[in-house]
């Protein structure tokens, strides 16, 4: 205990420090991703074909081991100079999180119930109206759910990024195996561990308020 | 309806040219050099890599399913909640420190790295076993048991063939995720194709890292499409959900 | 038969779910227990094959207490059927159906011709439909079989709880004239759970109306509405229970105490009734048509004679009503 006093007295602002690194490397890469997925989600829901080809790709694409797709991004991104750090790191997340993201909104707006969408039609609202004010808002459980599960992801993944050097609180737990210190190795964990319980604890709380909000509407 | 078909056929062929050209680039590069010219310790890498996920998800397999068998017998529903959060919350630690702790407990090598491949493998399996189990109807339970079925009866007539799906789907899971996380086992000096990975890394040798990336990815491919078939040939047909991807 | 000698359950001192209930199934014929939601019905039925226990009381069948038995060989000896049909997904039709003849150690020829015979009673076609899976099948279809695969061993009693309460009304109609065909056929003694008032009148030989646990009445569906013992039980059956009664009676009993009109053979496209139909769908026959008259025919398909609303208003004044009056009076 004492020990444990001591090592958070020297190390806990470093900690934060890398705690928030940790989470504005994967905010980012999340902020991107819903960019791409959400709309690419609703589009694929009017086309079956190309829905068919990217749940696909993207499905493979989450079989991919993280540190096998560094392994592979790096030789690729060293042709224009950002083969380490944070690029390939920012890019592999934003890949990771697309499986989740776009299958939730693919599913959560294709199981709006039929009824609703024929009720929508029926009293003359256009495609963009129906699906801002019908289809997204019944569907917004089940894409948050993907959110929050590329989230939890993503948190995880950051750390393995620590090797190639994206910083992050890998680095604690790369840095602890290589100096054969468990206090780093734990406190790394348990921050990457908190930090997934908090972030899925928030996404869950704003997900309740827009339900809710969708509903009183 | 032709022009979406056109779309959805051009995104596909684009990503076979893109992965195409990939392996172009990496071959006249001499990137994959490396498996060739060390073939025999590529071999015996791939081999570690693979026993190693063998060994470990069999043992998962081994403790999860009965663990959630049991979890869900009558007698412990109550704790249920209590082991599936423990499971969720185990999830959030990332795999690579489950593996640098497990040095301090058992030292460097092989075993620890199948100890900790282990540990990581069972939350999925585990939770998955649990959610299969729950999810099927309680009507057909009661019907069951109104019929007269013995409990093992249900279990391994009703409650598991009708699981099956979402166990599998599970130990799938666990699997792919283990074949990365296998990569990892370098840390603790255990081998694997991750070595080849690490030392591309330190030794910004292209060479390595495309040698030991490739075959990692492609083992994690092979697994999760074999296994699917597993899943098909093994839930019964009657069972079987459509679920994509 | 199934005797149920003061039979109660509860929960703790305070909670009461079955109070003191006390009827005999006799051998072959079919008890509804009906009832509002929450009345104990379905509690009650579940305490035959053990799947709740009891409290207080004994419930006898054929003979045996039940508390007597092994719960494992109690169920495989009584049918049990419920609402959601409950087949097995992974399971084929035949595989869903010889369950409890498999369970039983019944050798492959023995269980062969058994599913070709039950699959007969139903008419379907046991080599297309035994391969075939749950989810291949109609609602229909899925509640036939789970019928018939409570049938399988030939059990003497079968619980049956709202086994066709799922059923859109012109299938559920359908197969309740099904089943009273099969139950002619094999007699067995039944338990029925219902909260349809019309479905009780149409399956039971005798009702069994509760609330909150307790009995209200105990008597044959005509009794029932002829006699209503309490303001709790003519309330239940409604205001129009002389018209819920005219499907006690059929067409061959109206020609019977007041005959049938003549056949005017002017007005054309009249419809056609049998001689053994009820006489209330009879009267929705008519009320649905706009047309004054519909044409009766007997076994033979002949016709001998037409109906109308007239007539069906007579009768139910004369040989309902008043019957009904009568009874309250005196």
């Amino acid at each position: 205990m004492e020990k444990w006093a001591r090592f958070l007295e020297v190390n806990s602002s470093r900690i934060l420090e890398l705690t928030i690194d940790h989470a504005i490397l994967v905010s980012l890469a999340i902020f991107v991703a819903l960019l791409i997925g959400i709309p690419l989600g609703i589009y694929l829901t009017t086309n079956q074909y190309l829905a068919d080809t990217v749940l696909q790709i993207a499905s493979i694409t989450l079989t991919i081991p993280s540190i096998a797709l560094f392994g592979v991004m790096i030789p690729i991104f060293s042709l224009i100079n950002q083969g380490i750090g944070f690029v390939p790191a920012f890019v592999a997340l934003v890949l990771y999180s697309q499986l989740p993201i776009i299958r939730n909104t693919y599913t959560g707006i294709k199981n709006v119930n039929p009824e609703m969408r024929d009720a929508a039609i029926g009293m003359g609202m256009k495609t963009r109206q129906r699906l801002l004010r019908v289809e997204i808002p019944n569907a917004l459980p089940v894409i948050m759910a993907g959110v929050r599960t590329a989230v939890v992801m993503n948190i995880g993944i950051a750390v393995i990024a620590a090797y190639i050097g994206a910083g992050g609180l890998g680095v604690l737990i790369t840095q602890g195996i290589s100096r054969n210190d468990n206090y780093l190795i734990i406190s790394g964990s348990i921050a990457v561990a908190i930090l997934a319980i908090i972030a899925d604890a928030i996404l869950l709380l704003i997900q309740k308020r827009f339900t809710k909000k969708a509903i009183a509407e | 309806m032709k022009r979406k078909k056109l779309i959805g056929s051009i995104v596909r062929y684009a990503l076979y040219a893109a992965v195409a050209a990939f392996f172009i680039w990496a071959i006249s590069n001499s990137y994959f050099d490396y498996i060739f010219s060390q073939s025999e310790t590529f071999l015996v890498l791939l081999r570690q890599h693979v026993v190693l996920v063998l060994v470990s998800s069999l043992l998962a397999i081994l403790i999860a399913v009965p663990a959630g068998i049991l979890i869900t017998r009558p007698k412990f529903k109550k704790a249920e909640w209590i082991f599936s959060n423990i499971a969720n919350l185990g999830q959030t630690i990332p795999s690579l420190a489950v593996l640098a702790l497990m040095i301090s407990v058992l030292g460097i090598g092989f075993r620890t790295a199948v100890f900790a491949l282990f540990i990581y493998s069972i939350l999925p399996i585990f939770r998955n076993t649990v959610a299969g189990i729950d999810s099927i109807d309680k009507n057909m339970i009661d019907a069951a048991k109104g019929m007269g079925m013995k409990p093992h009866q249900i279990l391994f007539r009703i409650e598991l063939p009708n699981s099956a799906y979402s166990i599998l789907a599970g130990i799938r899971t666990a699997v792919v995720l283990n074949i990365g996380t296998a990569a990892l086992a370098y840390v603790v000096g255990a081998g694997g194709l991750g070595v080849w990975i690490f030392t591309g890394i330190n030794l910004f040798d292209n060479g390595f890292l495309i040698s030991g990336a490739i075959p990692v990815t492609l083992l994690a491919i092979l697994a999760d499409y074999i296994l699917r078939k597993v899943e098909y040939i093994v839930v019964p047909k009657g069972s079987r959900r459509i679920e994509k991807a | 038969m199934i005797s149920f000698n003061h039979v109660t359950k509860s929960f703790g001192e305070k909670i009461t779910a079955i109070d003191d209930v006390d009827f005999t199934v006799e051998e072959g014929k079919i008890v509804v227990l009906l009832g509002p939601s929450g009345c104990g019905k379905t509690t009650l039925l579940r305490m035959v094959n053990q799947l709740e226990s009891i409290t207080k009381g004994e419930i006898v069948i054929n003979g045996e207490n039940s508390k007597d038995l092994d719960p494992i060989e109690l169920r495989r000896k009584i049918g049990y059927v419920i609402q959601s049909n409950g087949l097995f997904p992974n399971m084929t039709i035949e595989e869903n159906v010889m369950l409890v003849p498999d369970l039983l150690g019944w050798n492959k020829k023995k269980k062969r011709e058994r599913f070709e015979y039950l699959m007969k009673l139903i008419g379907l076609d046991p080599k297309d439909y035994g391969k075939r899976y749950p989810h291949e099948l109609s609602g229909g279809q899925q509640q036939r079989i789970g019928v018939v695969r409570a049938l399988a061993a030939d059990p003497p009693v079968m619980l049956m709880d709202e086994p066709f309460g799922a059923l859109d009304p012109i299938i559920r109609d359908k197969i309740q004239e099904e089943f009273l065909q099969i139950q002619r056929e094999v007699k067995k003694t039944i338990l029925f759970v219902s909260h349809d008032i019309d479905e009780a009148i149409k399956m039971a030989d005798k009702i069994v109306l509760l609330r909150d646990g307790k009995i209200m009445q105990f008597d044959t569906p005509s009794e029932m509405l002829a006699h209503p013992k309490n303001e709790f039980v003519s309330q239940f059956f409604g205001k129009d229970r002389a018209i819920k009664s005219l499907s006690l009676h059929t067409v061959e009993n109206l020609r019977e105490v007041i005959g049938l009109g003549p056949v005017d053979e002017s007005i054309q496209d009249t419809k056609t009734i049998h001689i053994h139909q009820d006489l209330r769908n009879t009267l929705s026959m008519l009320l649905n048509q706009e047309a004054d008259q519909v044409i009766v025919k007997d076994e033979q398909d002949e016709n001998i004679g037409t109906i109308t609303i007239d007539l069906v208003q007579k009768y139910l004044h004369f040989e309902i009503k008043g019957k009904m009056s009568a009874s309250q009076e005196g």
